[in-house]
Parts: structure tokens; sequence; C-alpha cells
């Protein structure tokens, strides 16, 4: 770090609080916040990948709660067929969510803007559909997931604080992997396409080579979320890759800053708090939570990480 | 003669029921400065569109150092030694003077599929970078962004831009629009300096500078290449000077 800002002081401030948090818990004998954050690290998770086609990439993905789903079921229905192995239901998860992603991806990418935005949107909806049609699975009602992905003793999913810090570790690895990503040839390549896609045709680099593969990364680290998600929850249901819930994880990484490495983390972090506080007050919660966020979106350009550079400046 | 770097035979691309390029011909001579003038409307960014990839012609053929490639796709026109300058300047305003010109240096050695080194660490990337930079006279400008330059100097990054892929032939597309006379005057020295090194394709409105820059003249009109010889012959032609009618004095008393 070279120099002291207020959004690094804010992200360290950030961190610092997610590791130190089941000590709280434990301390305080407050188990519901440690289960909230686990959902909020899983989500941070879904949004920081998200961020990387999104934020880095400019590709405006609708759809990625789909892979949400896929990890998910992926882990679910290997557990519903007796493989209780996590290392074989994670594997499986990543590697189905990036199949998903080079066909879908190879499909989207012909395609620009607004009919990118429908055309990610309308495989995501079938996705949902396809899960809801899988009667052996649950069908609409979804799939409880009775036992835990295994990990030879190595480390017990059951137990709230072991299973809060695999989370966390996951969403920091995907987060270091996104920097590397980035700075590197191939991240400079993708980010010079979302800036001025003729420009770096024009100098030798073929767009859509690029972009696929950076689409398939980001959808296999947003599987990794679901697998996580579904062990999470002990359940997984067609309504995980519902449309609404691609907006939530959009509106994260809109929120927390786009193309920004711990923007979405923040973004979920105040989304899901917000969520779940004006949820308790009042039934109406949407009512509040939805001006907010326009506010927020409207005045603070460039959302929480932006709003906090430009404190640093004065 | 050897086998030219550039040969365009019988190029036709119609938009319509207007025939933009009209069987166009013509050749750039390894180390040679072509320039393609004409009126407003004559076709000549439609011509440098077929050259660079941008737009399919509808008959007749390009090819480069004896190869074929009409339609082959821009970025592997590229990878054959084929850069450009837009008309327009484009170029990445999110990233600094630097980081643009690293990337064309980065498309022509060895491949982008590197996720984990740091890009901006690669020295041979940077040394060949600010190389180019220095070259157009912008070295201490590198670190500054793109979006922050005068546009004379977003002119100069363009053309950084191109020399960092090393190319044999460079295309210009009107290099001088938009710049004031002193930088015009520095662009003009610039490209004296290129020419030793580049074979170079030079659209241009700016007669002067044409006249001072170019070994062969081509002059394009209705799409059609109407003369094409050195400027002495081009200043003498009488169907240049009728197509030339209003600016008939800047053909005969410049260069």
């Amino acid at each position: 770090m070279k120099s002291f800002t207020v959004s690094k002081a804010v992200t360290a401030l950030m961190l610092a609080g997610l590791v130190l948090l089941p000590l709280y818990s434990q301390a305080s004998g407050n188990i519901f916040i440690l289960t909230l954050f686990t959902r909020i690290i899983i989500l941070a998770l879904a949004a920081a990948s998200l961020n990387l086609i999104m934020g880095f990439g400019g590709m405006m993905s609708f759809g990625h709660a789909a892979y949400l789903g896929i990890g998910g079921y992926a882990v679910g229905m290997l557990a519903q067929e007796g493989v209780g192995s996590g290392w074989i239901q994670f594997p499986v998860a990543l590697a189905a969510s990036a199949i998903y992603a080079l066909v879908i991806g190879a499909l989207s990418l012909r395609t620009r803007g607004v009919y990118f935005i429908m055309i990610t949107l309308a495989f995501a909806q079938m996705a949902y559909y396809v899960a809801s049609g899988l009667a052996r699975y649950g069908g609409d009602d979804g799939l409880t997931v009775y036992k835990r992905s295994d990990f030879s003793g190595l480390i017990n999913l059951s137990n709230r604080t072991q299973f809060y810090y695999l989370c966390l570790a996951c969403l920091l690895g995907v987060i270091f992997l996104i920097w590397r990503i980035v700075n590197s040839r191939f991240g400079l390549v993708v980010q010079g396409l979302r800036s001025n896609e003729q420009r770096m045709q024009a100098i030798g680099f073929p767009a859509k080579r690029y972009q696929l593969v950076c689409f398939v990364i980001s959808g296999t680290m947003c599987g990794l979320a679901g697998a996580l998600l579904a062990n999470n929850t002990d359940f997984v249901s067609p309504a995980v890759m519902y449309w609404t819930r691609s907006g939530d994880l959009m509106v994260m990484v809109i929120l927390g800053g786009m193309g920004t490495l711990f923007g979405p983390v923040m973004g979920a972090v105040v989304f899901l708090l917000l969520e779940e506080f004006l949820s308790q007050i009042t039934e109406y919660w949407a009512l509040i939570m939805g001006p907010l966020l326009l506010l927020i979106v409207l005045f603070g350009r460039g959302g929480i990480m932006g709003m906090l550079g430009r404190a640093n400046r004065g | 003669m050897a086998e030219p770097l550039l040969r365009v035979e019988k190029l036709v691309r119609r938009f319509g029921g207007i025939i933009a390029t009209d069987n166009v011909s013509l050749e750039v001579a390894s180390g040679e400065l072509h320039a393609i003038i004409g009126p407003n409307g004559a076709g000549k960014t439609t011509l440098i569109s077929q050259l660079t990839g941008h737009l399919a012609p509808h008959s007749g053929s390009v090819s480069l150092a004896g190869r074929d490639i009409t339609y082959l796709p821009a970025y592997r026109r590229c990878a054959l030694g084929l850069a450009r300058s837009f008309q327009i300047t484009s170029l990445l305003l999110d990233f600094t003077a630097a980081d643009n010109v690293a990337l064309a240096a980065q498309a022509h050695a060895g491949t982008s599929f590197r996720f984990f080194a740091n890009a901006r660490k690669e020295k041979d990337l940077r040394d060949a970078a600010h190389a180019a930079l220095d070259r157009v006279g912008l070295a201490h400008r590198a670190d500054v962004l793109v979006s922050k330059l005068s546009h004379g100097e977003r002119r100069q990054i363009e053309l950084a831009v191109a020399l960092a892929s090393r190319p044999k032939l460079l295309l210009l597309d009107e290099p001088m629009a938009g710049l004031g006379v002193t930088e015009s005057q520095g662009m003009v020295k610039l490209l004296q300096e290129l020419r030793k090194e580049v074979s170079i394709v030079l659209v241009e409105h700016d007669m002067p500078a044409v006249f001072a820059l170019a070994d062969r003249i081509s002059v394009l009109v209705y799409g059609r290449v109407i003369a094409s010889g050195d400027p002495d012959s081009i200043r003498a032609n009488e169907d240049v000077k009728r197509a030339y009618l209003g600016d008939q004095h800047v053909v005969t008393h410049h260069g």
C-alpha cells in the first residue's frame, strides 16, 4: 500500500471486523449475527465474481444468479444421490458452472449492450424453469441438503465458526485472484475492451476470446458461492436463480463500486444489513430501501468506494 | 519491380446504389510514403476501412507482402504488420498514455492469456512503450491518463500506439486532423523521421503536408483513382486540377 486513504482505512476496518466477528459472536452468545454474516460473505463472493465481468470487463450480465443455483444444485443433487464428499461436490459445482458459462457466454457475447443484458437474463430464467421441472430433485419446492459437504474431517462444515471461516477464506482467495487477474496481461486486455473495443481490435486483440474466458472465470467463481450457499441453508431451490436475485447481485456491485476490488464486498454488507434491519422495523421495508439505494447510486457516483475516494480528497 | 508491400486490386465497395470504392487498384512499395488525397466524399475513409479490415469489399483483393488479406479480420492483419491510426482519435481514455502504448506492444509479444503476473511490471513492454512515446516526443506524459491529455497530444499517442506494434505498414487516417499550425508542423517533422523506418499510407487533407512528405500520390474522386504518380506529375495533371477546381491553387502552389 503506497499511501493512506479513507477507502483503504474503511476496507481494512471492514476486513478486521469480518475476521473477528466469530469471537464477538462467541463472547456475546449472539449466534444469529454469525449466521447472517455467513450469508453476507457468500453473497459478497457472488457479487465479487459478477464485478469481474461487469466492473472490469464491462459485460452487464443480468443472469449471474444462475451460477448460485448451478453450484447449489450440484451439491444438493450429489448429496441426494449419496455422494457426500466435498472433494467431489465442489469440483463438480465449479465445472458445471464453467461449462454453463462457456455455452451461455459463447452465445451471449455475439450481442452487445441491452441485448447482452436481455439474453443473459433469458438464459438464467431458462435455468430457473429447468430447475423447477426437476421432479426428482424437489421441483418448485426445492431440495433439502440433509448432510453438508464432507471434507474427510479436515474441516467440519456443520460447525458454524469453521464454516464461517471457510467462506471468508474463499471470499478472500477469490478477491486475491481477481486482484492478480485485473493487473495481468489478460486483465489489461479485458479492461481495454471495456474502454474501447474498436481500438483493441485495431492493435491486434480478438475481443470475444478474451471476454469469453473472463465470463467463464467469473461464472466458475460464482459457482463456488452457490456450493457454499447450499451448505449454508441446507437447502437449494429454483428461487436462488430467480432474476430478482441476479438484480440483487448487480445492485450490490453498483452500490459498493464497480471495478473496485472490495466494493462488491462493501455493497453486499450494506445491502444485506439494510435489508435485514429495515425488514425488522416494518414489513414495507422495500419502500425505504428502494429510494435509499437510488440516492446512493444517483449522488454517489462510483458507489460507496467512489464516495470514500472523494472523502479522501476533502 | 519486386513484390509491392501493399497491393490493392480492383477493389469495389457499394453502399446501396452508391459506389464508394470503384475499381480501385494501387500499389505501395516497401519504404514508400504513399499519400491518398481527394475531395470530401471521395471515399478515402471507405478505402482505408477496407485496408484495415473494418469493412469488407464486394469484390477485388488486398494483399500485404504477397499474402491475400482481403477477408482477414482486423486483429489478424495487425499481427501481419499492418497498423493504423484513426481519423477520430480512438484511445483507451481511462488508461495512462504508457498503458495505451504498452498494450499495443503486448499484442505483438507473445500470448496475452497470462493471468497472474503483473503486466505493468513487464520490463520489455514498458521499455517498448517508453521508446514509442519518446519517438513522438511524449515520454514526459507517460503516466498521465489519456482523458487528461490535449487533442494534439492524443494525436501523437495514436501514432505511438501504431508504432509500438512494430508495423511493416502504417495506415494514417488524417493524422493532422484538428491540429493547430505549430502542432501540424511538428507532426510533419515527426512523419519525416518515421518514413525512414516504416512504409506509410497517408490519407490527409493538409495539402502542403502531403506534397512535402509523399513519394507518390493517388488521387481519389468519386471512389475512383483518377491519377497516381509522384508529386510533380500530380501537380501538373489536368484531371486533378479539374477535380480540385476550387482548391486548384492549393495543388499548384504549395510543396
